[in-house]
């Protein structure tokens, strides 16, 4: 088990080491604009335009760029600076990440808790009423965009645009080490949101395991133990149908963690997510580079946690 | 047959299925009973029903798509009428059951030291130490070597057999009077097949049950059955004791099912006789004989007459529902036995009016198993 845990952490760090050299390669070769452009203001003279070019480094081939930038990564943990504002980039992403954290984490229990319940009942009562409307909300779900269903919950609810004034609107997000209170108000309407298709596949899926599930020989088994049926679902029938949903929910929220875009853009929360669109619109590479880098990392960590918790889920899988 | 002072006592129960094709008539009026420590077969292929019946026992078919009548009394009590409750406590606990394949039938996520605990605390109140001490006691007592260690073992751990017998440590835990005991063989190597009979076979006369084996194998039963039932199309077509089913079978449902059996004291060239055709769909039954299509002894009178289960005539607690006469069924199986081909005991069913079967023929040539 440990061997298996060295190889997939020394895997993970070779796949950061690629995943940056991608992104440098793609800046070079399809950029969105030329940062010394972007940074000489509205008439620029040549000469200007050159020494912010020879100031950030951008006058030296690709690949002595990326060697100045791993080389500051990898012995100093430097991210560089960005190119708009010479902000650290180091110091922006650890301002954002805690907002993309608090969003990424409290949708997750949000879709795990309405997809678990919801996936076990429609399995348990197929074809019920209950089921039938559920996943029918459930194809809905899935289907609207989420940028246009955040729209429409502040349109509905919000407090200052709502037509039912309910919720704190867009903007009004506040850090959880200022006011726990106002923290947890002002990201109800984003978690529901942001978990409204991820609570919709889950459910599906697990409706799907479970009565797959609910069908096998192991669940006679424990019926003709005269274990009651309750029993029966919960740690007989659930137990075996969430190991799918478990690896899943590793997957989809390491993507999360590197970024919620549309959400963040539509709530105006100030994560990761707004940071990668917005340094993308300034061709701002190193924090590109930054951002992607978290992204990846989140990722590999979270497949890699999955992967782990896998062997203790299930114990017929054996890692060596 | 009588099933006076039985401690469970099937009678004639019904078990249909509503399906979107149509009404699955899985078990059709069956009765049989079984008395502690004795044994009963029942045997068929698959789709006979024999499993169903057995499910409706443990009060595992219900739902809203099944239909059940009859009675099932089991100490009194009868177990069709008994409310989701009352069947939970005997589940497990009074009556228990074990499957065909031991893999699938464990839960592949819980030690098999748990799934026996699970069981004892279920029905009894016992301690976590005290139940794990037993777990451990059980594992041995089914012939689980090194059971201290094998308790804190995931069922992939173990062997087909070794499943098996923790399957039977399980079922056994509240020491049940009665166990049924679905295919309990099949999905095993031949060799671990006579191990886990053996044990049945033992455990059963250590603890004083009554057991009801389930199987298509009549090879399975010979060795212990008491009594054997043999189901078609969700009938018994022929109950007798194991000896008089062996010694005079009177169906041709049998006799299929007996020539079918590999056997090593027949020579080596001789063929095995399959029976011909395929088991009958549950919906739209084959009418009158539901054996009608597949016995090559039929009559066209067979298509139309629907047989009952009767008694044959000298041969007391041996019933059969067969539309031959005794005479004609006699003389066939004593030609099968001599060896003579189906065909040839075809032209003799057609000599021989279907009427004039009561008197004995001449020759009667009996084969013991």
């Amino acid at each position: 088990m440990t061997k298996y845990i060295i190889r997939r952490v020394l895997w993970g760090i070779a796949l950061l080491f690629l995943v940056s050299a991608l992104t440098f390669v793609i800046f070079y070769l399809m950029p969105s604009a030329d940062p010394a452009q972007l940074r000489a203001g509205r008439q620029p003279n040549p000469a200007l335009v050159a020494s912010i070019r020879h100031h950030l480094g951008l006058d030296k081939p690709w690949y002595v760029q990326y060697y100045r930038y791993m080389k500051g990564l990898v012995l100093h943990f430097d991210f560089g600076y960005s190119f708009t504002n010479n902000i650290s980039v180091k110091q922006q992403i650890f301002s954002r990440l805690p907002a993309t954290v608090s969003l990424a984490l409290g949708a997750a229990v949000v879709w795990l808790v309405i997809g678990i319940v919801v996936g076990t009942i429609s399995a348990i009562r197929r074809r019920s009423a209950f089921d039938r409307a559920t996943m029918g909300g459930a194809l809905v779900a899935i289907s609207a965009p989420p940028y246009w269903l955040g729209l429409l919950a502040l349109f509905l609810f919000a407090s200052d645009i709502g037509k039912i004034k309910l919720f704190p609107g867009a903007g009004s997000y506040v850090p959880l080490t200022q006011d726990p209170g106002k923290w947890f108000t002002s990201l109800i309407m984003p978690w529901l949101v942001l978990a409204a298709s991820f609570a919709a596949i889950y459910a599906r899926l697990l409706r799907a395991n479970l009565i797959e599930v609910m069908s096998e020989d192991y669940i006679r088994t424990a019926r003709a133990k005269g274990l009651s049926e309750r029993r029966v679902i919960l740690r007989h029938g659930i137990r075996a149908a969430i190991t799918p949903v478990v690896s899943a929910a590793g997957v989809d929220i390491g993507v999360l963690l590197g970024g919620v875009i549309l959400v963040e853009a539509v709530f105006n929360i100030p994560g990761i997510g707004r940071l990668v669109f917005e340094s993308i619109q300034n061709a701002d590479l190193p924090m590109i580079q930054g951002t992607v880098l978290v992204g990846a990392f989140f990722i590999v960590v979270c497949n890699l946690i999955v992967d782990v918790l896998y062997a203790f889920i299930d114990p017929r899988v054996r890692y060596t | 047959m009588s099933f006076g002072g039985a401690l469970l006592r099937v009678e004639d129960l019904r078990v249909q299925f509503v399906t979107d094709d149509g009404v699955v008539h899985a078990v059709d009026g069956i009765s049989y009973g079984v008395r502690q420590g004795k044994t009963l077969g029942i045997v068929g292929e698959s789709g006979s029903g024999k499993t169903v019946a057995s499910l409706t026992t443990m009060g595992l078919t219900r739902g809203r798509s099944t239909r059940v009548s009859g009675a099932i009394m089991f100490e009194g009590q009868d177990l069709l009428r008994a409310s989701g409750e009352e069947l939970r406590r005997i589940r497990g606990d009074q009556i228990a059951m074990i499957f065909q394949d031991p893999l699938s039938s464990l839960h592949p996520y819980y030690k098999v030291g748990w799934q026996l605990i699970e069981v004892m605390r279920a029905h009894r109140d016992i301690s976590k130490a005290a139940a794990h001490d037993r777990a451990v006691e059980l594992l041995e007592l089914v012939g689980i070597p090194d059971p201290q260690r094998r308790v804190s073992q995931y069922p992939h751990e173990f062997s087909g057999g070794m499943r098996q017998r923790a399957m039977i440590a399980m079922a056994l835990a509240n020491e049940p009077k009665l166990l049924i005991a679905d295919e309990p063989t099949t999905a095993l190597d031949v060799t671990v097949q006579a191990q886990i009979l053996a044990l049945i076979k033992d455990l059963q006369q250590r603890l004083r049950m009554a057991v009801i084996i389930i199987t298509h194998d009549l090879g399975v039963v010979a060795e212990i059955a008491d009594e054997i039932a043999v189901m078609y199309a969700g009938r018994i077509v022929e109950h007798a004791s194991t000896e008089e089913i062996f010694r005079a079978p009177q169906h041709p449902y049998t006799w299929g099912l007996l020539k079918s059996i590999p056997r090593l004291d027949i020579p080596r060239g001789e063929e095995l006789i399959p029976i011909a055709g395929r088991p009958p769909s549950l919906i739209n039954r084959p009418s009158g004989c539901h054996f009608h299509p597949r016995c090559p002894y039929a009559q066209p009178a067979h298509s139309r007459t629907d047989p009952r289960l009767e008694p044959v005539p000298d041969q007391p607690g041996h019933e059969v529902a067969c539309l031959l006469a005794p005479a004609v069924r006699t003389r066939i199986w004593g030609d099968l036995q001599a060896g003579r081909a189906p065909a040839a005991a075809r032209e003799l069913a057609q000599t021989v009016p279907a009427g004039r079967g009561s008197e004995r023929p001449p020759v009667v040539k009996e084969g013991g198993p």
